[in-house]
């Protein structure tokens, strides 16, 4: 299985390739990208560079480009697509049909990945990107358990892809507005979930609020350290109880199913978190590099555990979906 | 001047099969709707409760002289939910896609692309068109301007805008009623059933919010988009979708038709909605390029 890592800057590209990634996934400075935060993501000559850099090393770059064009302004997606395809980019991972589109009729050697942000789940729905787009690989939505990608790849023939570390969306990808609902920005719309311009603090008598658009999404007591009010990781009030409703304050940990994941017939493992520091990345990196080399040489369920020990950050994880219970 | 139509979409909410029942015949006989979509969308656990009720409730709304659309679920997964996807498909009706899973069975046949397909730009409305859509109702968190910047490059599509309602916001693979009566998914009792409109989500804060209704969330208030008629042939919007609720659709209907027929004003067709009742307060943000739950419609 290929280990998919993530690169917010140029100096992240390089420390996912020499910690071991595969392949390693990034994408331009602008609203093309599903990441699109400030201070992250790489120029047009940026992009370049990192590919020869991970070409020099036997590694691939895949660009993503995967949010969805807006309205009269299309041809910023495709000059995207255009650009990742001269800086000698091995894919470009997409959602919209707009984009997918244009790299499968300008760019016929080009390999396309699909998104996430598309949520492709069934065979019809795979199938449909293949004929129209020849789409090679399908990175799998956060809402499939490993029996039933087991049961979709006996059913495609094109390669899967699917998350193993880090954030989670509890909703189906790119089919969700929770986001634009309260602050008018999403991860369709504009590459951002839960924007930091939205986001305020309030101490008060009982600790402090986290609050998204003047929504209180959390709060926590003194002594406790404060989250980031991602608004589906939050707690709400419903039939007259509070909870954490539609997630916990957890981060996604495939470790567990490493091995159900190759069983289940997976080509490459994926880790979230563009938006990481350099650090943060070279030790995930590494830990994922001998879980999945383990993994590939029959190594037991206790020996992955052990490698991939201390990848919490003192955070709750989750198999998420992966485990059936989760629903 | 072309006529705005109105068009009554699926309903969202598990709803024991003579209340539907029910509902469809009213809506038949009363509504001032020129299209009515039936079927389950949301979840394909509740599709045996209204299966059977389907083909009369389509031969009387047929008979009381609406266009009758099948809509597909928005988030098939097992066998069965597939096959139901493909079956009506191939049923010779207009089909409502709310997932590309629908796609393959379809191209080639007239469709509607539901609110539940990313149509986000005008070269992705022309390549459902290329393919056989006729009305596109594109994502709700998308702008007039943006909708009607899509709809003018693609003159040969219907596009609807969703006016009424709570706003379908998220789905998941997760249900929340089970999540929070402490079941699974696959055991999960149906207890969705007793929330109608959906169960109301408010902030720890005591804010209301969002709903939820089994695996999908929606907004806590309810989308009351209240255009006039020239705004919206301006944009080139053709249609506008009422969701149902539980509160008096016919009135719903009625106070739509008396605005895009311009005998009431956008503020009279507002106050006649506000005096129905309604699961949340009124919220049109969308549409103006603001949060959805903005009411941009209450200081014109």
């Amino acid at each position: 299985m290929e280990l998919i890592c993530p690169a917010g800057t140029p100096a992240t590209l390089r420390a996912a390739v020499v910690a071991g990634a595969d392949a390693v996934y990034c994408g331009f400075r602008n609203e093309t990208n599903a990441r699109n935060f400030p201070g992250l993501n790489f120029s047009t000559a940026e992009l370049a560079e990192g590919v020869r850099f991970a070409h020099d090393h036997g590694k691939k770059v895949l660009v993503a480009i995967n949010t969805f064009a807006q309205p009269g302004r299309v041809d910023l997606w495709h000059k995207a697509v255009d650009e990742a395809a001269q800086c000698g980019a091995d894919a470009v991972i997409a959602a919209d049909l707009a984009v997918l589109d244009h790299a499968a009729n300008c760019h016929p050697g080009l390999r396309l990945h699909l998104s996430v942000q598309a949520a492709a789940s069934t065979p019809e729905a795979v199938k449909f990107y293949v004929d129209a787009f020849r789409v090679r690989r399908v990175v799998l939505p956060r809402v499939l358990s490993v029996q039933e990608i087991a049961a979709l790849n006996r059913m495609i023939d094109v390669e899967t892809e699917a998350f193993v570390f880090g954030g989670l969306c509890v909703m189906v990808e790119g089919r969700c507005y929770l986001s634009s609902y309260a602050t008018g920005k999403s991860p369709n719309l504009s590459g951002v979930c839960s924007p930091p311009e939205h986001v305020t603090y309030e101490d008060d008598a009982e600790g402090t609020a986290a609050r998204l658009a003047g929504f209180t999404i959390d709060r926590y007591a003194q002594s406790q350290p404060t989250g980031y009010p991602t608004l589906c990781k939050g707690r709400f009030t419903a039939g007259g109880k509070t909870s954490y409703l539609f997630e916990d304050p957890v981060s996604l940990n495939a470790g567990g199913v490493l091995a159900g994941l190759k069983a289940a017939g997976v080509t490459a493992l994926k880790i979230e978190g563009r938006q990481r520091g350099k650090a943060y990345v070279t030790e995930v990196v590494r830990a994922f590099r001998r879980a999945v080399d383990a993994v590939e040489a029959g190594g037991d369920a206790a020996e992955i555990d052990r490698i991939l020990a201390g990848m919490s950050e003192g955070g709750r994880q989750t198999e998420g979906a992966y485990k059936k219970t989760w629903r | 001047m072309p006529r705005i139509a109105l068009t009554l979409g699926p309903v969202f909410f598990h709803w024991p099969a003579d209340r539907l029942a029910d509902f469809y015949r009213r809506i038949a006989d009363q509504a001032a709707v020129d299209r009515v979509h039936v079927g389950e969308v949301v979840c394909g656990k509740r599709m045996p409760f209204s299966d059977s009720i389907w083909p009369e409730v389509i031969e009387r709304l047929e008979r009381g002289g609406k266009e009758v659309v099948l809509s597909t679920l928005a988030a098939p997964a097992t066998v069965r939910e597939r096959r139901a996807v493909n079956d009506w498909c191939s049923e010779g009706r207009l089909v409502e896609i709310n997932d590309v899973t629908a796609i393959p069975a379809r191209s080639g046949q007239a469709f509607v692309i539901g609110p539940f397909v990313n149509v986000y730009n005008e070269s992705t409305a022309r390549f459902f068109a290329a393919r056989g859509a006729r009305t596109i109702c594109p994502p709700v968190e998308l702008s007039l301007d943006a909708i009607g910047s899509i709809a003018r490059n693609c003159s040969d599509v219907d596009f609807e805008i969703f006016a009424f309602g709570r706003l379908p916001l998220a789905l998941s693979g997760r249900c929340y009623h089970a999540r929070l009566n402490n079941l699974h998914k696959d055991s999960c009792q149906f207890t969705c059933e007793q929330d109608p409109d959906g169960l109301a989500v408010d902030t720890i804060g005591g804010q209301e919010f969002l709903a939820v209704n089994g695996v999908q969330t929606l907004s806590n208030q309810v989308q009351a988009f209240c255009p006039t008629p020239e705004d919206l042939r301006a944009q080139g919007i053709r249609r506008l979708r009422l969701s149902p609720h539980t509160a008096d659709m016919v009135a719903v209907a009625e106070a739509y038709r008396g605005l895009l027929d311009g005998a009431q004003s956008p503020a009279s067709t507002r106050f006649a909605l506000s005096c129905l009742d309604l699961p949340g307060g009124m919220v049109d943000g969308y549409l103006s390029g603001k949060p959805g739950f903005h009411s941009e419609g209450q200081s014109t």
